[in-house]
């Protein structure tokens, strides 16, 4: 037998646990070794990943999904880190009348991304400096996410974190979102007030300062709009969710 | 500047970074697992920054995947290479194994056959890899438990691979012994088999007893028999720099320190005895 024709054996053995597979590879107690170290592994990184989703759903259900993703989608990528990347779809399609045991593992998911991601600067207030605000653009850490929702699931997120007992699911108001982005080293995230997302949408594209203002004066009256504009710029950078504003 | 590595070390877990970080761990250098640290960036790599400040470093692999049929991956080599010139190690090193085919990545450490087709998939595997990173890599004989037919040992295997590619040796006793326990050969051939002066590192670990078949788990103390067959190839490679590698059920640092003070007291005995 080829190399190759014996790693595909190998492969199929892992993935299916099919006798006849194992059979192919010589038999024996070995190949149930491997197969327990493949399922294994995958289901305490998914575990180490999601952890919160396994508070929230208890382990025996977690497992349970967990397993039945292992059969659905084996991993491709070298990196455990990146496995578990479609697990919160995979969740909403066995949960689906319980919206935030996707939402939890969302939020699971995209803190563990920005645990890792890029290094950036964030600028302070001290350090603005802004030679002309009518073109100015302000321009987030590349951190930042913008997560919409549609339950608490954030409220329950942090109860588990912090070994509180976490509230009943709800659903919240239409729009909410949640901005997702890295303080130093720390992930953190909150509630995006009102208005909040649409200044980081103009901004993200492109948009100057005095352009947002105007926007924003559309629906709030020039002043309302200015003074709107200038305390989430002031809350951003006491946050560190600007990277820089020119 | 990447060091030569030499001395007593420890795998850099979780539960002890503060002391790396601190550089109060007493030992001689830190080895962690190349892949929890190719990332973008954030807290594990300002964490291994700090540390590599204080202690020589090995990278040490496990999914590079040498003895795949279809060849490496050009996206994993490009970002060990930007870890390495990042932090310089002193080792890269991965395992005799194949993990990864057709896209499909087992994240295990699957065995190779022993056959003439094997050692050249690997050899050119190696030959890539070695190139891509621009230095010399270190290759762990892996802990197996199921016995391909082959051509050859395992220990001519890896005689042939070290002659062929340059590759060096990262020599996991532990593993031997969990080998020739599962498919009954002698660990003494083995390590008479195996070129000592391609020998770049040791790893001591423990083990478990399965159903049918030793389990390496690295979950537990090196084990008398590990010691004595660490103490046998100290007496045939002369000093190469050993670490213990424990990967879970992990002690207090001050527990595996006494256990590393095992080895360094193992190795000067041998060198009083040469």
């Amino acid at each position: 037998m080829s190399l190759l024709a014996l790693q595909r054996d190998f492969r199929d053995w892992l993935v299916t646990g099919e006798e006849s597979a194992a059979a192919a590879l010589g038999g024996g107690p070995g190949t149930a070794v491997y197969q327990n170290n493949y399922r294994v592994a995958l289901v305490s990184s998914l575990a180490e990943t999601f952890q919160r989703l396994v508070l929230w759903l208890g382990e025996e259900d977690f497992e349970m999904a967990a397993a039945r993703y292992i059969d659905a989608r084996p991993p491709s990528s070298w990196t455990l880190d990146a496995y578990g990347e479609d697990f919160t779809d995979f969740v909403a399609t066995l949960w689906p009348d319980d919206p935030e045991v996707a939402e939890i593992a969302l939020i699971d998911w995209t803190v563990g991304q920005v645990f890792v991601g890029m290094d950036s600067f964030a600028l302070c207030a001290e350090g603005l400096s802004v030679a002309d605000w009518e073109t100015a653009v302000i321009h987030t850490v590349p951190s930042l996410l913008v997560m919409p929702i549609r339950t608490n699931a954030d409220a329950i997120w942090q109860a588990l974190a912090t070994g509180e007992t976490p509230p009943p699911a709800e659903l919240v108001e239409r729009g909410t979102a949640l901005l997702v982005w890295r303080q130093g080293l720390e992930p953190v995230f909150r509630r995006a007030e009102a208005h909040e997302r649409d200044v980081l949408a103009w901004s993200a594209a492109g948009e100057g300062f005095a352009a947002v203002c105007a926007r924003l004066a559309d629906t709030l009256g020039e002043e309302a709009a200015v003074t709107t504009a200038g305390t989430l710029l002031g809350r951003w950078l006491a946050e560190g969710m600007i990277a820089a504003v020119g | 500047m990447s060091e030569r590595l030499v001395g007593f070390g420890l795998g850099m877990r979780r539960p002890h970074y503060r002391s790396y970080i601190d550089g109060t761990a007493p030992v001689d250098f830190i080895e962690v697992i190349s892949e929890n640290f190719m990332i973008p960036g954030g807290k594990p790599l300002d964490t291994l920054t700090k540390a590599r400040g204080n202690y020589p470093l090995a990278l040490h692999g496990v999914s590079m995947s040498i003895g795949s049929a279809d060849g490496l991956r050009d996206d994993y080599l490009r970002e060990l290479r930007r870890l390495v010139d990042m932090m310089e190690p002193a080792v890269v090193s991965d395992h005799l194994c194949w993990t990864r085919i057709d896209g499909f990545n087992s994240h295990d450490l699957l065995p190779v056959p022993y056959t003439e087709e094997a050692l050249d998939v690997v050899c050119r595997n190696i030959d890539r890899a070695q190139e891509a990173l621009g230095r010399r890599m270190l290759f762990e004989n892996p802990s197996s438990y199921i016995n391909f037919p082959g051509a050859m040992t395992e220990w001519e295997f890896l005689a042939q691979m070290t002659r062929r590619t340059g590759c060096g040796l990262l020599l996991d006793v532990n593993n031997i012994y969990v080998s020739a326990q599962n498919h009954g050969f002698a660990a003494a051939d083995y390590l008479a088999g195996i070129p000592m002066h391609a020998i770049g590192q040791i790893h001591l670990a423990g083990h478990v007893q399965g159903e049918h078949l030793l389990i390496d788990t690295h979950d537990q103390p090196v084990p008398d028999e590990v010691w004595a067959l660490y103490r046998a190839a100290t007496a045939l490679a002369g000093p190469v720099p050993t670490m213990i590698e424990r990967d879970d059920n992990i002690p207090d640092l001050e527990e595996l320190c006494a256990e590393l003070d095992i080895a360094r007291g193992i190795a000067a005995d041998e060198r009083i005895a040469a």
